[in-house]
């Protein structure tokens, strides 16, 4: 696929502008989620410059609606929530990043192990599917319960369900792959394991993990809002959009921004990481595609 | 397919006992002394060590992982730290309002979303089409407190039509307890609705694509009855694949809604325990909600048979 667009692309050498057009016209998804996400990070790390101190309490603020003067409006005991908001950003990339990858890197290699060395499989995959029957979130909230709160905590409380998902997609690939003539040639040409999954293997399990990866991104997001909305999530002192929006619930009916204006941000950063992974799918597994 | 039966039910044991096996070494591997965290921060010696012999743990693991695994046999998971309550009473107590909420849920998801896939798919690439997939994709990325409290601010505070909170038990009259579900339900079934439509348009597709419908439509059949009869069956084994998947969804929602709607669930169970540290009731929901999740993937894959007659076993 990419030796076609290098040529399509090498002989007409057009600008970088018309090269971005191009991307975008043929592929939407990707390019809308990507740029939302570039936002999103930006925001993130510019955090200090474009926001107020979130933690400054004015308790004769308390409760604004959003004005010119409060973007997004104050909270119970008149925090900014626009500069909170804004601050949140940093703790939903880097928990929704942080486990991506963890996941990735952990599913990867149980997956690769089950797929290739088949006595394992059994036993590794009969684990994967009892972790996998208990439902994500609550397996969170338990091992939330046995430890003292933090934001890394948190993290490993939702790559632990995560990771059964990403093995299971890498050990199909791995399955479907070693049935091919070309690795089949390679183990009778005497290659050894360890440079067989790495050259012939290893490379074809890369686009599913991307897209997976993407997924889990997204689902680790909405988990952790979740987790920390029923305040078993990061501490409250960070303001994170769970957070915000778990403080926001008793005066909910007097001030609904609290709640809806940091949701409405986890929704747009959910929707751009998943309209990427979708974007990416339908670019690296077009058979896939065609079926969703 | 009697064998066939047989053999998936055994093939359920294996996955509950790791579920049991896991919960119950959650419990003795998580870093630090979980007996002093599940006491709290200023905990005297004699509070942690009673929370300790509650918890068994004051003894040889092999005799406490005995202990566990006989009780569960016999149906018990423990008693609450706090209560002193027996676990599963517990839990029967609060099982009903969770049970109405998942099986509205399911009701009200697969009512709308299955119409929305087929008319998606019947009127391809066109308004409807385009519209039914914008839902799929921004469901999917909602989360369940921010539709919820949408729904509770639109219909409950702005229009009053509907109660802001609560539960009425079915045994107070009909239409005070549906009235108190609709909103938890479709705030619970966004995203279940999103995937169970994404689906039944892709499967719709594919199947609409074969010769027997276009030999039905050419022969002058009502494009109702194709779409029904002889389309949507032959593409009900992903959809139902999926209706099943996502009830591990709604289960994990149902933590999330029951806290916006205030509904004394399991869910409401959950939160209060974790916030109490009362380990024992998190273990048996855990139990509790794995082995639901477990017996829904029997009961879909036993009924891919009934659907599909060309599967046999």
């Amino acid at each position: 696929m990419s030796v076609a667009i290098a040529i399509e692309d090498a002989p007409t050498q057009k600008s970088l502008a018309a090269r971005a057009g191009d991307a975008i016209r043929r592929n939407p998804t990707i390019a809308i989620g990507a740029a939302m996400l570039l936002a999103l990070v930006a925001v993130a790390v510019l955090a200090p410059l474009i926001a107020g101190d979130p933690f400054r309490q004015a308790p004769i603020n308390r409760m604004r609606p959003p004005s010119e003067r409060w973007w997004f409006g104050t909270d119970q005991f008149g925090r900014d929530i626009f500069s909170r908001t804004v601050y949140g950003t940093r703790v939903s990339l880097t928990v929704g990043l942080s486990v991506a990858l963890l996941s990735s890197l952990i599913g990867l290699a149980i997956g690769l192990a089950c797929g290739y060395f088949r006595a394992l499989d059994a036993v590794l995959m009969r684990v994967m599917d009892g972790v996998m029957a208990i439902p994500s979130i609550l397996l969170a909230i338990a091992l939330i319960t046995l430890t003292r709160p933090g934001l890394f905590v948190v993290i490993v409380a939702i790559v632990i369900p995560e990771v059964p998902r990403v093995a299971r997609v890498v050990r199909s690939v791995v399955l479907s792959i070693r049935g091919q003539p070309y690795v089949e040639s390679a183990i009778a040409g005497g290659t050894r394991s360890m440079k067989l999954l790495v050259r012939h293997i290893l490379p074809n399990t890369l686009a599913p993990l991307i897209v997976q990866g993407t997924y889990v991104c997204a689902s680790a997001m909405l988990i952790e809002a979740g987790l920390s909305f029923l305040g078993a999530g990061v501490p409250p002192e960070i303001p994170s959009w769970g957070n915000i929006i778990a403080q926001g619930r008793t005066f909910f009916q007097i001030a609904p921004w609290s709640i809806l204006i940091p949701g409405a941000f986890l929704a747009l950063t959910v929707l751009a990481v998943n309209m990427l992974g979708d974007g990416l799918r339908d670019r690296l597994d077009p058979r896939l595609a065609r079926r969703m | 397919m009697g064998a066939y039966v047989l053999r998936r039910l055994l093939a359920t044991i294996p996955v509950m006992v790791v579920v049991a096996v896991f919960v119950f070494f959650l419990l003795r591997l998580a870093p630090g002394d979980p007996a002093a965290i599940i006491a709290g921060e200023d905990a005297t010696a004699e509070a942690i060590a009673a929370v300790r012999a509650k918890l068994g743990l004051d003894r040889p693991v092999i005799e406490q992982f005995a202990l566990w695994l006989y009780g569960l046999a016999q149906g018990d998971l423990g008693v609450s730290i706090f209560s002193n309550l027996p676990v599963t009473r517990l839990i029967a107590q609060r099982l009903e309002p969770t049970l109405a909420l998942t099986l509205s849920t399911l009701i009200v998801a697969v009512c709308l979303a299955i119409p929305m896939g087929v008319l998606a798919a019947w009127k391809a690439r066109g308004l409807a089409d385009r519209l039914v997939m914008a839902f799929a994709v921004m469901g999917f990325a909602m989360p369940t407190f921010l539709v919820g409290y949408g729904l509770i601010f639109i219909f409950s505070v702005k229009l009053g039509w509907l109660p802001v909170q609560g539960y009425r038990p079915i045994a107070q009259g009909f239409w005070p307890f549906v009235e108190t579900l609709i909103l938890p339900s479709v705030a619970l079934g966004i995203a279940y609705m999103a995937l169970i439509a994404r689906i039944t348009r892709a499967s719709m597709l594919e199947v609409l694509s074969e010769d027997y419908i276009r030999t039905a439509n050419s022969k002058g059949l009502a494009t109702g009855r194709v779409l029904m009869l002889h389309a949507l069956k032959n593409a009900s084994v992903p959809i139902v694949t999926v209706i099943g998947i996502g009830i591990a969804l709604l289960i994990s929602g149902v933590v999330i809604t029951e806290t916006v709607f205030n509904i004394p669930g399991l869910g409401r169970l959950t939160v209060d325990a974790v916030l109490k540290r009362d380990y024992p009731i998190v273990q048996g929901l855990i139990l509790v909600f794995a082995g639901a999740k477990v017996a829904v993937n029997l009961l879909i894959d036993l009924s891919y048979a009934a659907l599909d007659p060309r599967i046999r076993y």
